[in-house]
């Protein structure tokens, strides 16, 4: 059941809990994935986010936003998180955070951004790098839902080693119901790569997502650049501006 | 939460040397983040107009070329973002609310809150008081060039006293309202005022 606060007339207050780490797992060898038991979880829609706040022994501060990755259906809260080289918080998340380990977190935050299996016609998924993570929360709500309305997951990556879920993906996409995925890798191509060698780019969210009549739903997240300019192609497609949600992650625009 | 867990190993960056000008939760940036809901809008000026409405008619209207000659008031100001960056010293160049007033012949705000409508269908609720005596502009230059329009060109509300969600990008109406209510974010749980400095990101806080 998806419950969530942000239905109701009066909000619910996001209150501080603390999450404790009950999993981890090594998606890449630049991103983990979290799973974050959680003692009050009201319960999210996929395409939410939370803030984190990390404290240090000697009381300083940070707080960031993470995705979360999860479906609703699932036990367990997942944040999935690459390592920004020279940031504050990603990479204590992402190497030095072991199991057991405590930080405080409130959410679900947002509700533009998401996308349940109550909604009709076909869903198209434009990710870049870990933008995939509210798009997988939606492309397992989606399977655990059984939801067969045709859906697109169109996913760039650095490199095929970069590529964030891949067995998953596979399993999902051999289920039969309705979902494609088709990656696509930027910088370098195993030898045989039968998928995209190129940045997503007009012809390819032309000829892997919808047509506009379809009136797909169409969700962006990634990088600043990526979500400006496939959005951009998406409006110039013939899609209409209020079907066209996106997330940006960073890193920032000029 | 009175004890909050320690981050074991978390270090963190020290806050840099003016700490005082970023509030709580906060950290610094040097680039400019880009965010909004859908895709960033490229109105041509041709077609652009701004006005100041009331009860759903234009108290007054002004083209780009009537709206960038009235008079340009320039501020340099640090910006506060709900998502924890914060960017100092930014400088801004538009039309100061109090300004606006006046060139439509409003000797008083005609009401105490107001909504901006966007190109996007954004809208977010700012009280007058927050906007009015020098306090809050419509930006159409940011350091010195034209405002880019992933950053909300060509003009954007300014309002940088609360969080960077109410300077609300692609600005094409500021209505006046007799009372406070609630906007596009701030429908979704969002603060209904949101000043950084008392940490007001979501409703409750
Ligand atoms: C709504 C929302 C959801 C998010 N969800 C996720 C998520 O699911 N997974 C995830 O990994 N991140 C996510 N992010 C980004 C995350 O909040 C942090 O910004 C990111 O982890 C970097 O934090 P940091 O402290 O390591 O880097 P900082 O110390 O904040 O920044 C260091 C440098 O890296 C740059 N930078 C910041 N973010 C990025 C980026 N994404 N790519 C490249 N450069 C960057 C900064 O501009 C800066 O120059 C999300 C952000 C938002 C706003």
């Amino acid at each position: 059941m998806i419950r969530n606060g942000s239905d109701s007339a009066v909000p619910r207050r996001l209150q501080w809990q603390t999450a404790e780490v009950s999993g981890l797992i090594d998606e890449t060898p630049r991103v983990r994935s979290l799973v974050l038991t959680l003692p009050d979880w009201p319960g999210h829609k996929p395409g939410q986010h939370v803030d984190i706040r990390l404290t240090g022994e000697d009381g300083y501060r940070a707080q960031r936003s993470y995705s979360i990755a999860s479906a609703p259906e699932s036990e367990n809260v997942m944040l999935t998180v690459e390592r920004i080289e020279d940031g504050e918080v990603s990479p204590y998340l992402s190497i030095d955070v072991r199991k057991g380990d405590k930080f405080e977190l409130r959410g679900p935050i947002g509700g533009h951004f998401v996308w349940t299996s109550a909604l009709q016609g076909p869903l198209f998924l434009i990710a870049g790098g870990s933008g995939v993570a509210p798009l997988m929360a939606m492309l397992r709500h989606r399977a655990a839902a059984k939801n067969k309305a045709p859906a697109t997951l169109l996913y760039s990556s650095r490199a095929f080693e970069d590529i964030i879920y891949r067995t998953e993906l596979e399993r999902l996409a051999a289920m039969g119901d309705g979902l494609k995925i088709v990656h696509t890798l930027t910088r370098q191509q195993p030898a045989g790569w039968a998928g995209g060698a190129r940045r997503i780019d007009r012809a390819m969210l032309e000829s892997e997502g919808f047509p506009p009549a379809a009136r797909p739903r169409i969700f962006i997240c990634g990088p600043t650049r990526l979500v400006e300019s496939a959005s951009q192609i998406m409006l110039d497609l013939g899609h209409e501006a209020n079907l066209i949600k996106t997330e940006r992650f960073g890193p920032t625009g000029g | 939460m009175a004890q909050p867990p320690i981050s074991r190993g978390f270090r963190g960056r020290k806050p840099p040397v003016q700490s005082d000008r970023i509030p709580p939760g906060q950290h610094l940036v040097h680039d400019f983040p880009v965010l909004s809901a859908g895709p960033t809008p490229h109105a041509p000026l041709s077609e652009w107009s701004f006005s100041l409405d009331q009860g759903g008619k234009a108290l007054k209207e002004w083209s780009w070329e009537e709206f960038n000659a009235l008079p340009q008031t320039r501020l340099k100001t640090d910006i506060h973002c709900v998502t924890t960056w914060s960017k100092l010293d930014t400088q801004w160049r538009g039309v100061s609310i109090d300004d606006l007033l006046k060139a439509a012949g409003l000797a008083e705000p005609p009401g105490d809150f107001t909504m901006a409508h966007c190109d996007g269908d954004y809208t977010t609720n700012v009280p007058v008081d927050d906007l009015a005596g020098g306090k809050g502009m419509v930006a159409t230059h940011f350091e010195g060039e034209p405002l880019a329009p992933e950053h909300g060109g060509p003009a954007r509300l300014l309002v940088p006293h609360l969080y960077f969600w109410k300077s609300a990008k692609w600005i094409r109406t500021l209505e006046f309202l007799d009372s406070d209510e609630p906007g596009f974010w701030e429908q979704l749980g969002y603060h209904i005022y949101g000043d950084p400095w008392q940490e007001q990101r979501y409703a409750g806080d």
